[in-house]
Protein backbone atom coordinates (compact mmCIF):
# COMPACT_ATOMS: atom_id res chain seq x y z
CA UNK A 1 0.00 0.00 0.00
CA UNK A 2 1.68 3.03 -0.79
CA UNK A 3 1.35 6.63 1.39
CA UNK A 4 -1.63 8.73 0.62
CA UNK A 5 -0.64 12.14 -1.20
CA UNK A 6 0.02 14.73 2.14
CA UNK A 7 -2.69 16.93 0.60
CA UNK A 8 -5.58 14.34 1.00
CA UNK A 9 -3.48 13.35 4.40
CA UNK A 10 -3.91 16.99 5.84
CA UNK A 11 -7.82 16.48 4.71
CA UNK A 12 -8.31 13.50 6.14
CA UNK A 13 -7.36 15.39 9.54
CA UNK A 14 -8.74 18.53 9.68
CA UNK A 15 -10.99 17.75 12.55
CA UNK A 16 -7.62 17.22 14.40
CA UNK A 17 -6.57 20.56 13.36
CA UNK A 18 -9.56 21.91 14.77
CA UNK A 19 -9.32 20.46 17.80
CA UNK A 20 -5.75 21.43 18.61
CA UNK A 21 -6.14 25.07 17.08
CA UNK A 22 -7.68 26.71 20.43
CA UNK A 23 -4.77 25.36 22.94
CA UNK A 24 -2.70 26.63 20.19
CA UNK A 25 -3.86 29.75 19.65
CA UNK A 26 -3.68 30.35 23.53
CA UNK A 27 0.11 28.74 24.06
CA UNK A 28 1.56 30.93 21.37
CA UNK A 29 -0.41 34.32 22.28
CA UNK A 30 1.21 33.50 26.04
CA UNK A 31 4.21 31.29 25.88
CA UNK A 32 5.51 31.52 22.46
CA UNK A 33 5.18 34.64 20.85
CA UNK A 34 6.31 36.28 24.44
CA UNK A 35 9.55 34.53 23.87
CA UNK A 36 10.27 35.54 20.83
CA UNK A 37 9.16 39.09 21.66
CA UNK A 38 11.00 39.42 24.95
CA UNK A 39 14.39 38.77 22.53
CA UNK A 40 13.11 42.07 20.58
CA UNK A 41 12.55 44.26 23.16
CA UNK A 42 15.95 43.43 24.81
CA UNK A 43 17.48 44.97 22.24
CA UNK A 44 15.48 48.59 22.49
CA UNK A 45 15.80 51.55 25.10
CA UNK A 46 12.42 51.23 26.08
CA UNK A 47 10.64 52.54 29.49
CA UNK A 48 7.28 50.20 28.63
CA UNK A 49 5.15 52.98 29.18
CA UNK A 50 5.37 55.34 26.04
CA UNK A 51 5.40 54.16 22.97
CA UNK A 52 9.19 55.82 22.25
CA UNK A 53 11.29 53.15 21.86
CA UNK A 54 15.35 53.40 20.47
CA UNK A 55 16.85 50.21 18.77
CA UNK A 56 19.97 50.33 20.52
CA UNK A 57 21.18 46.46 19.63
CA UNK A 58 23.11 44.86 21.95
CA UNK A 59 23.67 47.63 24.52
CA UNK A 60 21.23 46.10 27.28
CA UNK A 61 23.34 43.18 27.13
CA UNK A 62 26.48 44.72 27.64
CA UNK A 63 25.19 47.11 30.74
CA UNK A 64 23.92 44.29 32.21
CA UNK A 65 26.64 41.93 32.10
CA UNK A 66 29.07 44.67 33.57
CA UNK A 67 26.30 45.63 36.49
CA UNK A 68 27.75 44.14 39.86
CA UNK A 69 23.91 43.54 41.22
CA UNK A 70 23.12 41.66 38.27
CA UNK A 71 25.63 39.07 39.00
CA UNK A 72 25.36 39.10 42.58
CA UNK A 73 21.33 38.31 41.69
CA UNK A 74 22.41 35.80 39.32
CA UNK A 75 25.01 33.85 42.05
CA UNK A 76 22.35 34.16 44.31
CA UNK A 77 19.45 32.46 42.78
CA UNK A 78 22.48 29.68 42.05
CA UNK A 79 23.44 29.70 45.67
CA UNK A 80 19.64 29.17 46.21
CA UNK A 81 18.94 26.40 43.68
CA UNK A 82 22.15 24.16 45.46
CA UNK A 83 21.00 25.26 48.89
CA UNK A 84 17.34 24.15 49.09
CA UNK A 85 17.51 21.20 46.11
CA UNK A 86 19.54 18.76 47.98
CA UNK A 87 17.74 19.36 51.73
CA UNK A 88 14.18 18.99 49.64
CA UNK A 89 15.38 15.65 47.90
CA UNK A 90 17.04 13.85 51.15
CA UNK A 91 14.00 14.85 53.79
CA UNK A 92 11.59 14.39 51.17
CA UNK A 93 12.74 10.96 51.05
CA UNK A 94 13.48 10.32 54.41
CA UNK A 95 9.55 10.94 54.84
CA UNK A 96 8.68 9.32 51.97
CA UNK A 97 10.29 5.88 53.09
CA UNK A 98 9.11 6.35 56.38
CA UNK A 99 5.27 7.05 55.15
CA UNK A 100 5.16 4.50 52.66
CA UNK A 101 4.72 2.04 55.95
CA UNK A 102 1.66 0.22 56.12
CA UNK A 103 1.98 -0.27 60.00
CA UNK A 104 2.40 3.22 60.26
CA UNK A 105 -1.73 3.96 60.91
CA UNK A 106 -1.32 7.82 61.29
CA UNK A 107 0.48 7.91 57.78
CA UNK A 108 -2.17 9.17 55.62
CA UNK A 109 -2.66 12.28 58.28
CA UNK A 110 0.81 13.16 58.35
CA UNK A 111 0.90 12.96 54.78
CA UNK A 112 -1.71 15.40 54.38
CA UNK A 113 -0.27 17.87 57.35
CA UNK A 114 3.12 17.93 55.20
CA UNK A 115 1.30 18.55 52.16
CA UNK A 116 -0.81 21.25 53.50
CA UNK A 117 1.69 23.74 52.73
CA UNK A 118 1.83 23.41 49.14
CA UNK A 119 -1.58 24.33 48.47
CA UNK A 120 -1.17 27.57 50.65
CA UNK A 121 -1.06 30.73 48.65
CA UNK A 122 2.71 31.60 48.34
CA UNK A 123 2.03 35.34 48.55
CA UNK A 124 0.54 34.71 51.87
CA UNK A 125 2.93 32.33 52.77
CA UNK A 126 5.80 35.20 52.38
CA UNK A 127 3.42 37.54 53.90
CA UNK A 128 2.71 35.84 57.04
CA UNK A 129 6.25 34.63 57.37
CA UNK A 130 7.21 38.60 57.82
CA UNK A 131 5.07 37.80 60.96
CA UNK A 132 6.24 34.61 61.83
CA UNK A 133 9.94 35.71 61.76
CA UNK A 134 9.46 39.25 63.16
CA UNK A 135 11.87 40.74 65.87
CA UNK A 136 9.62 42.28 67.54
CA UNK A 137 7.45 39.29 69.49
CA UNK A 138 7.49 37.33 66.39
CA UNK A 139 6.54 33.67 67.30
CA UNK A 140 9.95 32.31 66.05
CA UNK A 141 11.86 34.65 68.52
CA UNK A 142 9.48 33.78 70.90
CA UNK A 143 9.69 30.33 70.66
CA UNK A 144 13.42 30.63 70.49
CA UNK A 145 14.18 32.88 73.48
CA UNK A 146 11.25 30.79 76.11
CA UNK A 147 13.53 27.58 75.35
CA UNK A 148 16.48 29.77 76.05
CA UNK A 149 18.28 29.19 72.51
CA UNK A 150 18.74 32.33 72.23
CA UNK A 151 18.61 35.73 74.95
CA UNK A 152 18.36 38.05 72.40
CA UNK A 153 15.74 38.48 69.42
CA UNK A 154 17.14 37.45 65.98
CA UNK A 155 16.34 39.33 63.15
CA UNK A 156 16.27 36.93 60.73
CA UNK A 157 14.55 39.03 57.65
CA UNK A 158 16.03 42.21 58.65
CA UNK A 159 19.91 41.10 58.94
CA UNK A 160 21.95 40.42 55.53
CA UNK A 161 23.70 37.16 56.71
CA UNK A 162 20.26 35.28 58.10
CA UNK A 163 18.17 36.85 55.67
CA UNK A 164 18.35 34.46 52.58
CA UNK A 165 19.29 31.13 54.84
CA UNK A 166 15.90 32.02 56.51
CA UNK A 167 13.75 32.50 52.77
CA UNK A 168 15.70 29.10 51.85
CA UNK A 169 14.20 27.29 55.09
CA UNK A 170 10.97 28.49 54.22
CA UNK A 171 10.92 27.55 50.43
CA UNK A 172 11.78 23.94 51.49
CA UNK A 173 9.20 23.82 54.35
CA UNK A 174 6.57 25.28 51.41
CA UNK A 175 7.38 22.93 48.62
CA UNK A 176 9.01 19.45 50.69
CA UNK A 177 5.25 18.06 50.67
CA UNK A 178 5.52 17.76 46.52
CA UNK A 179 9.16 16.06 47.06
CA UNK A 180 7.50 13.65 49.59
CA UNK A 181 4.90 13.28 47.25
CA UNK A 182 7.32 12.33 43.95
CA UNK A 183 9.57 10.17 46.09
CA UNK A 184 6.45 8.28 47.19
CA UNK A 185 5.42 7.01 43.64
CA UNK A 186 8.83 5.87 42.83
CA UNK A 187 8.80 4.18 46.01
CA UNK A 188 5.42 2.87 44.26
CA UNK A 189 7.00 1.30 41.52
CA UNK A 190 9.25 -1.73 43.70
CA UNK A 191 8.03 -4.64 42.93
CA UNK A 192 6.40 -6.24 45.90
CA UNK A 193 8.53 -9.46 45.18
CA UNK A 194 11.72 -7.74 44.48
CA UNK A 195 11.29 -6.49 47.84
CA UNK A 196 10.32 -9.77 49.74
CA UNK A 197 12.97 -11.76 47.91
CA UNK A 198 15.75 -9.42 49.31
CA UNK A 199 14.36 -9.61 52.94
CA UNK A 200 14.45 -13.75 52.46
CA UNK A 201 18.15 -13.05 51.52
CA UNK A 202 18.51 -11.23 54.74
CA UNK A 203 18.79 -8.16 53.03
CA UNK A 204 18.01 -5.88 56.29
CA UNK A 205 18.24 -2.32 56.80
CA UNK A 206 20.21 0.19 55.18
CA UNK A 207 21.60 -2.77 52.56
CA UNK A 208 18.24 -3.49 51.70
CA UNK A 209 18.52 0.17 50.77
CA UNK A 210 21.38 0.92 49.19
CA UNK A 211 21.50 -2.22 47.05
CA UNK A 212 18.06 -3.15 45.84
CA UNK A 213 15.32 0.08 46.21
CA UNK A 214 17.76 2.67 45.27
CA UNK A 215 19.15 0.83 42.13
CA UNK A 216 15.34 0.86 41.25
CA UNK A 217 14.34 4.22 42.03
CA UNK A 218 17.42 6.20 40.78
CA UNK A 219 15.28 7.01 37.61
CA UNK A 220 12.99 8.77 39.47
CA UNK A 221 15.37 10.10 41.09
CA UNK A 222 17.10 12.33 38.12
CA UNK A 223 13.71 13.30 36.97
CA UNK A 224 13.16 14.55 40.55
CA UNK A 225 16.47 16.90 40.94
CA UNK A 226 15.68 18.38 37.19
CA UNK A 227 11.93 19.49 38.46
CA UNK A 228 13.34 20.86 41.53
CA UNK A 229 16.51 22.56 40.15
CA UNK A 230 14.09 24.41 37.85
CA UNK A 231 11.75 25.11 40.39
CA UNK A 232 14.26 26.62 42.68
CA UNK A 233 15.23 28.77 40.22
CA UNK A 234 11.79 30.26 40.46
CA UNK A 235 11.13 32.18 43.45
CA UNK A 236 9.57 35.53 42.93
CA UNK A 237 6.27 35.16 44.90
CA UNK A 238 7.76 33.88 48.11
CA UNK A 239 10.67 36.19 48.15
CA UNK A 240 8.99 39.47 46.73
CA UNK A 241 6.55 39.27 49.69
CA UNK A 242 8.92 38.42 52.27
CA UNK A 243 11.87 40.74 51.62
CA UNK A 244 11.73 42.04 48.35
CA UNK A 245 15.04 40.98 48.00
CA UNK A 246 16.35 43.31 50.79
CA UNK A 247 17.62 44.16 53.18
CA UNK A 248 19.98 46.13 50.70
CA UNK A 249 20.04 43.91 47.95
CA UNK A 250 21.29 41.01 50.15
CA UNK A 251 18.34 38.13 48.87
CA UNK A 252 17.82 39.60 45.58
CA UNK A 253 17.30 36.79 43.33
CA UNK A 254 17.67 36.91 39.54
CA UNK A 255 13.89 37.37 39.20
CA UNK A 256 13.49 39.93 41.63
CA UNK A 257 16.49 41.66 39.85
CA UNK A 258 14.09 41.90 36.63
CA UNK A 259 11.05 42.72 38.31
CA UNK A 260 12.61 45.52 39.92
CA UNK A 261 14.66 46.90 37.01
CA UNK A 262 11.04 46.27 34.98
CA UNK A 263 8.52 47.99 37.01
CA UNK A 264 9.70 49.53 40.74
CA UNK A 265 9.59 53.10 40.50
CA UNK A 266 9.93 54.10 43.79
CA UNK A 267 13.74 54.51 43.48
CA UNK A 268 13.00 57.71 41.88
CA UNK A 269 14.26 56.08 38.78
CA UNK A 270 11.95 54.93 35.05
CA UNK A 271 11.22 51.91 34.50
CA UNK A 272 13.14 49.93 32.13
CA UNK A 273 11.78 47.25 30.62
CA UNK A 274 13.85 47.00 27.37
CA UNK A 275 16.33 45.89 29.84
CA UNK A 276 14.84 43.92 32.47
CA UNK A 277 14.11 41.56 28.99
CA UNK A 278 17.98 41.65 28.56
CA UNK A 279 18.46 40.37 31.78
CA UNK A 280 15.44 38.10 31.30
CA UNK A 281 16.77 36.95 28.03
CA UNK A 282 20.47 36.03 29.42
CA UNK A 283 18.46 34.41 32.52
CA UNK A 284 16.33 32.36 30.23
CA UNK A 285 19.22 31.11 28.36
CA UNK A 286 21.29 30.40 31.33
CA UNK A 287 18.35 27.82 32.66
CA UNK A 288 17.76 26.33 29.25
CA UNK A 289 21.35 25.48 29.44
CA UNK A 290 21.42 23.82 32.78
CA UNK A 291 18.00 22.19 31.54
CA UNK A 292 19.74 20.97 28.53
CA UNK A 293 22.78 19.76 30.30
CA UNK A 294 20.37 18.10 33.31
CA UNK A 295 18.51 16.40 30.71
CA UNK A 296 21.67 14.87 29.07
CA UNK A 297 23.22 13.71 31.97
CA UNK A 298 19.24 12.23 32.70
CA UNK A 299 19.44 10.20 28.82
CA UNK A 300 22.93 8.78 30.11
CA UNK A 301 22.07 7.49 33.20
CA UNK A 302 19.12 6.01 32.11
CA UNK A 303 21.05 4.05 29.35
CA UNK A 304 23.08 2.25 32.00
CA UNK B 1 -2.75 -0.28 44.36
CA UNK B 2 -0.71 1.01 46.62
CA UNK B 3 2.35 -1.16 47.93
CA UNK B 4 4.13 -0.90 51.07
CA UNK B 5 7.89 -1.60 52.31
CA UNK B 6 6.99 -2.42 55.58
CA UNK B 7 10.52 -2.05 57.73
CA UNK B 8 8.76 -1.50 60.84
CA UNK B 9 7.67 -4.80 62.22
CA UNK B 10 4.34 -4.78 63.77
CA UNK B 11 5.36 -6.90 67.13
CA UNK B 12 8.16 -3.89 67.66
CA UNK B 13 5.35 -2.13 69.36
CA UNK B 14 7.87 0.21 71.29
CA UNK B 15 9.43 1.41 67.46
CA UNK B 16 6.43 1.76 66.34
CA UNK B 17 5.44 4.53 69.34
CA UNK B 18 8.72 6.18 68.99
CA UNK B 19 8.28 6.69 65.37
CA UNK B 20 4.45 7.62 65.71
CA UNK B 21 4.92 10.38 68.58
CA UNK B 22 8.28 11.93 66.70
CA UNK B 23 5.88 12.15 63.66
CA UNK B 24 3.09 13.90 65.68
CA UNK B 25 5.88 16.86 67.34
CA UNK B 26 6.96 17.09 63.88
CA UNK B 27 3.60 17.84 62.44
CA UNK B 28 2.48 19.85 64.66
CA UNK B 29 5.57 22.15 64.49
CA UNK B 30 5.03 21.96 60.36
CA UNK B 31 1.67 23.05 60.54
CA UNK B 32 2.19 26.18 63.34
CA UNK B 33 2.61 28.97 61.07
CA UNK B 34 -0.57 27.84 59.29
CA UNK B 35 -3.02 27.43 62.50
CA UNK B 36 -0.85 30.63 63.87
CA UNK B 37 -2.36 33.14 61.30
CA UNK B 38 -5.45 31.23 61.86
CA UNK B 39 -5.89 31.61 65.88
CA UNK B 40 -4.34 35.08 64.64
CA UNK B 41 -7.25 36.04 62.14
CA UNK B 42 -9.86 36.03 65.47
CA UNK B 43 -7.81 37.68 67.96
CA UNK B 44 -7.15 41.25 68.62
CA UNK B 45 -3.32 42.84 67.82
CA UNK B 46 -2.41 43.06 71.16
CA UNK B 47 -3.34 39.57 71.88
CA UNK B 48 -1.59 38.44 68.51
CA UNK B 49 1.97 39.91 70.12
CA UNK B 50 1.37 38.49 73.22
CA UNK B 51 2.08 35.04 73.26
CA UNK B 52 2.44 31.67 71.55
CA UNK B 53 -1.01 29.90 72.91
CA UNK B 54 -3.63 29.36 69.74
CA UNK B 55 -6.76 29.60 71.27
CA UNK B 56 -8.29 33.42 71.07
CA UNK B 57 -9.70 34.86 74.30
CA UNK B 58 -12.70 35.44 72.36
CA UNK B 59 -13.08 34.98 68.61
CA UNK B 60 -13.42 38.97 67.17
CA UNK B 61 -15.32 38.40 63.77
CA UNK B 62 -14.96 42.56 63.49
CA UNK B 63 -11.27 41.27 62.01
CA UNK B 64 -13.11 39.57 59.12
CA UNK B 65 -15.54 42.07 58.53
CA UNK B 66 -12.59 45.11 58.33
CA UNK B 67 -10.86 42.90 55.47
CA UNK B 68 -13.67 41.52 53.86
CA UNK B 69 -14.99 45.15 53.86
CA UNK B 70 -12.49 47.93 54.85
CA UNK B 71 -9.85 46.52 52.97
CA UNK B 72 -11.91 45.25 49.51
CA UNK B 73 -11.25 41.81 50.03
CA UNK B 74 -14.49 40.74 49.00
CA UNK B 75 -14.33 42.15 45.87
CA UNK B 76 -11.07 40.52 45.35
CA UNK B 77 -12.91 37.15 46.57
CA UNK B 78 -15.04 37.04 43.51
CA UNK B 79 -12.17 38.51 41.07
CA UNK B 80 -10.05 35.78 42.24
CA UNK B 81 -12.86 33.28 41.74
CA UNK B 82 -14.08 34.01 37.90
CA UNK B 83 -10.84 34.11 37.08
CA UNK B 84 -10.14 30.54 38.24
CA UNK B 85 -13.22 29.33 37.61
CA UNK B 86 -13.39 30.45 33.87
CA UNK B 87 -9.57 29.71 33.29
CA UNK B 88 -10.88 26.41 34.65
CA UNK B 89 -12.98 25.34 32.16
CA UNK B 90 -10.91 27.39 29.45
CA UNK B 91 -8.01 24.65 30.44
CA UNK B 92 -10.23 21.60 30.31
CA UNK B 93 -11.61 22.01 27.19
CA UNK B 94 -8.61 23.60 25.58
CA UNK B 95 -6.17 20.86 26.40
CA UNK B 96 -8.18 17.92 26.58
CA UNK B 97 -9.61 18.88 22.99
CA UNK B 98 -5.27 18.99 21.97
CA UNK B 99 -4.99 15.95 24.44
CA UNK B 100 -7.69 13.78 22.47
CA UNK B 101 -6.18 14.11 19.19
CA UNK B 102 -1.87 14.11 20.36
CA UNK B 103 -3.53 10.65 21.80
CA UNK B 104 -5.14 8.97 19.43
CA UNK B 105 -4.63 10.19 15.86
CA UNK B 106 -1.80 10.91 13.85
CA UNK B 107 -1.43 13.35 11.32
CA UNK B 108 1.04 15.62 9.47
CA UNK B 109 2.54 17.89 11.69
CA UNK B 110 2.09 16.28 14.89
CA UNK B 111 5.21 15.70 15.80
CA UNK B 112 6.57 19.26 15.43
CA UNK B 113 3.59 20.51 17.55
CA UNK B 114 4.53 18.08 20.47
CA UNK B 115 8.50 19.35 19.92
CA UNK B 116 7.54 23.07 20.38
CA UNK B 117 5.30 22.01 23.18
CA UNK B 118 7.68 20.17 25.03
CA UNK B 119 10.27 22.98 24.70
CA UNK B 120 8.23 25.28 26.59
CA UNK B 121 8.00 23.05 29.87
CA UNK B 122 11.04 25.00 31.41
CA UNK B 123 10.73 28.02 30.48
CA UNK B 124 9.97 30.34 33.49
CA UNK B 125 7.21 32.78 33.95
CA UNK B 126 9.21 35.64 34.65
CA UNK B 127 10.69 35.24 31.12
CA UNK B 128 7.57 35.98 29.45
CA UNK B 129 5.61 38.62 31.90
CA UNK B 130 6.91 41.67 30.52
CA UNK B 131 5.62 40.55 26.96
CA UNK B 132 2.86 38.91 28.51
CA UNK B 133 2.13 42.65 29.99
CA UNK B 134 2.63 44.37 26.75
CA UNK B 135 0.48 42.42 24.73
CA UNK B 136 -2.48 43.01 26.88
CA UNK B 137 -2.05 46.54 26.76
CA UNK B 138 -2.05 46.44 22.96
CA UNK B 139 -4.53 44.49 22.54
CA UNK B 140 -6.87 46.33 25.19
CA UNK B 141 -8.13 43.81 27.22
CA UNK B 142 -5.08 44.71 30.94
CA UNK B 143 -7.46 47.03 32.60
CA UNK B 144 -10.44 44.08 33.07
CA UNK B 145 -10.94 40.28 33.86
CA UNK B 146 -10.65 39.43 30.27
CA UNK B 147 -6.87 39.50 30.02
CA UNK B 148 -5.94 38.83 33.32
CA UNK B 149 -8.26 35.15 32.99
CA UNK B 150 -6.96 34.64 29.72
CA UNK B 151 -3.22 35.11 30.59
CA UNK B 152 -3.99 32.90 33.58
CA UNK B 153 -5.29 30.32 31.14
CA UNK B 154 -2.25 31.02 28.61
CA UNK B 155 0.50 29.53 30.74
CA UNK B 156 -1.03 26.28 30.36
CA UNK B 157 1.58 23.50 31.77
CA UNK B 158 2.36 20.56 29.10
CA UNK B 159 1.33 18.69 31.98
CA UNK B 160 -2.09 18.79 31.45
CA UNK B 161 -1.97 17.85 27.83
CA UNK B 162 0.43 15.08 28.33
CA UNK B 163 -2.05 13.68 31.16
CA UNK B 164 -5.25 13.74 28.62
CA UNK B 165 -3.17 12.19 25.66
CA UNK B 166 -2.27 9.45 28.25
CA UNK B 167 -5.23 8.80 29.39
CA UNK B 168 -7.20 8.66 25.90
CA UNK B 169 -4.46 6.68 24.52
CA UNK B 170 -5.62 4.20 26.51
CA UNK B 171 -9.15 3.78 24.98
CA UNK B 172 -9.83 0.45 23.58
CA UNK B 173 -9.93 1.09 19.22
CA UNK B 174 -13.51 -0.68 20.17
CA UNK B 175 -15.47 1.90 21.66
CA UNK B 176 -14.57 4.59 18.76
CA UNK B 177 -15.61 1.96 15.81
CA UNK B 178 -19.22 0.82 17.87
CA UNK B 179 -19.44 4.97 17.95
CA UNK B 180 -18.71 5.42 14.15
CA UNK B 181 -21.14 2.57 12.96
CA UNK B 182 -23.34 4.33 14.82
CA UNK B 183 -22.67 7.04 12.31
CA UNK B 184 -21.35 9.64 15.13
CA UNK B 185 -18.58 11.93 13.36
CA UNK B 186 -15.34 13.38 14.99
CA UNK B 187 -16.90 16.00 17.64
CA UNK B 188 -19.96 13.66 18.84
CA UNK B 189 -17.52 10.60 19.18
CA UNK B 190 -15.38 13.08 21.30
CA UNK B 191 -18.41 14.50 23.57
CA UNK B 192 -20.66 11.73 23.77
CA UNK B 193 -17.97 8.70 24.08
CA UNK B 194 -14.44 10.41 24.67
CA UNK B 195 -15.02 12.82 27.70
CA UNK B 196 -17.43 11.27 30.02
CA UNK B 197 -14.35 8.30 29.81
CA UNK B 198 -11.94 10.77 30.96
CA UNK B 199 -13.51 12.16 34.56
CA UNK B 200 -10.39 11.24 36.91
CA UNK B 201 -8.28 13.29 34.27
CA UNK B 202 -10.96 15.71 34.06
CA UNK B 203 -10.87 15.76 37.81
CA UNK B 204 -6.97 16.15 38.27
CA UNK B 205 -6.20 18.70 35.56
CA UNK B 206 -9.26 21.22 36.75
CA UNK B 207 -7.70 20.46 40.28
CA UNK B 208 -4.04 21.29 39.56
CA UNK B 209 -5.37 24.50 37.56
CA UNK B 210 -7.16 25.66 40.22
CA UNK B 211 -4.42 25.61 42.53
CA UNK B 212 -2.41 27.47 39.77
CA UNK B 213 -5.07 29.91 39.34
CA UNK B 214 -6.06 30.67 42.78
CA UNK B 215 -2.33 30.50 44.00
CA UNK B 216 -0.72 32.77 40.95
CA UNK B 217 1.02 36.25 42.30
CA UNK B 218 3.76 37.16 39.63
CA UNK B 219 1.02 37.43 36.86
CA UNK B 220 -1.40 39.21 38.43
CA UNK B 221 1.03 41.86 40.47
CA UNK B 222 2.07 42.71 37.29
CA UNK B 223 -1.64 43.37 34.72
CA UNK B 224 -2.59 44.84 38.32
CA UNK B 225 -0.13 47.28 38.88
CA UNK B 226 -2.47 50.16 37.70
CA UNK B 227 -5.62 48.47 38.23
CA UNK B 228 -6.34 47.97 41.97
CA UNK B 229 -10.10 47.28 41.03
CA UNK B 230 -9.09 43.66 38.94
CA UNK B 231 -6.40 42.40 42.33
CA UNK B 232 -6.75 38.98 43.18
CA UNK B 233 -6.53 37.79 46.67
CA UNK B 234 -2.72 37.21 46.98
CA UNK B 235 -1.88 40.78 45.37
CA UNK B 236 -4.97 42.06 47.71
CA UNK B 237 -3.04 40.87 50.82
CA UNK B 238 0.37 41.64 49.51
CA UNK B 239 -1.48 45.65 48.62
CA UNK B 240 -3.07 45.44 52.37
CA UNK B 241 0.21 44.68 54.20
CA UNK B 242 1.45 47.61 51.93
CA UNK B 243 -1.43 50.20 52.69
CA UNK B 244 -2.11 49.17 56.38
CA UNK B 245 0.72 47.61 57.79
CA UNK B 246 -0.43 48.31 61.18
CA UNK B 247 -3.58 46.16 61.23
CA UNK B 248 -2.06 42.37 62.21
CA UNK B 249 -5.24 41.15 63.00
CA UNK B 250 -7.07 42.23 59.78
CA UNK B 251 -4.33 41.05 57.47
CA UNK B 252 -4.25 37.64 59.46
CA UNK B 253 -7.93 37.68 58.40
CA UNK B 254 -7.38 38.48 54.97
CA UNK B 255 -4.71 35.59 54.31
CA UNK B 256 -7.27 33.35 55.90
CA UNK B 257 -10.00 34.26 53.68
CA UNK B 258 -7.42 33.65 51.38
CA UNK B 259 -5.89 30.41 51.94
CA UNK B 260 -9.52 28.29 53.79
CA UNK B 261 -10.81 27.86 50.67
CA UNK B 262 -8.29 26.19 48.99
CA UNK B 263 -7.15 23.97 51.72
CA UNK B 264 -10.91 22.91 52.06
CA UNK B 265 -10.70 21.66 48.53
CA UNK B 266 -7.68 19.77 49.02
CA UNK B 267 -8.69 18.32 52.39
CA UNK B 268 -11.78 16.70 50.41
CA UNK B 269 -10.55 16.11 46.97
CA UNK B 270 -7.18 15.01 48.25
CA UNK B 271 -6.91 11.92 45.64
CA UNK B 272 -6.97 14.40 43.05
CA UNK B 273 -4.55 16.73 43.95
CA UNK B 274 -1.46 13.63 44.40
CA UNK B 275 -2.39 12.18 41.21
CA UNK B 276 -2.08 15.53 39.43
CA UNK B 277 1.61 15.94 41.42
CA UNK B 278 3.00 12.31 40.93
CA UNK B 279 1.44 12.76 37.33
CA UNK B 280 4.97 14.79 36.73
CA UNK B 281 7.57 12.80 37.36
CA UNK B 282 5.37 9.47 36.37
CA UNK B 283 5.28 10.36 33.05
Amino acid sequence: MHKKPLSKQIYDARWCYLFVLPCSILTGMFVIYPIGMSWYFSLLDWSGFTKEAKFIGLQNYYEAVNDEFFWDAFIRSFIFMFGTVPVKIVLGFIIAVFLNNQVLKLAPFFRTVIFMPVVTAIAIIGIVMTFVFSPFNGPANKFLMSTNLTSAPIDFLGNPDTVLPTVMGVYVWKWLGITMMYWLAALQTVPQDVYDAAKIDGAEGYRLWIHIILPIVLPFAIVIILVEAVGALNVFPLIETMTAGGPFFSSEVMEIYIFRTAFVTDSGTMPRLGYACAAGVFWGVAVLFITVLQGLWMRRTRRI
Amino acid sequence: MTRYLNFIAEKNQVKYLIITIAFIIFSFFWIYPLLWVLSASFKTDFEIWGGLGLIPDRLVWENFERAWFGANMGRYFFNTLIITVVSVIIVVVTTGMFGYVIGRYSFPGKKILIGILISTIFIPQGYTIIPVFDLLNNLNISKNLIGLTLATAGHTPVIYILLFAGYFSRVPVELEEAAKMDGAGFVRTFISIMLPLTKPVVATVSILQVLHAWNDFLLPVVITLGNPDIRTLSVGVYAFKGEYFVDWSGMAAASVITILPIIILFLFMQKYFVEGVQGAVKG
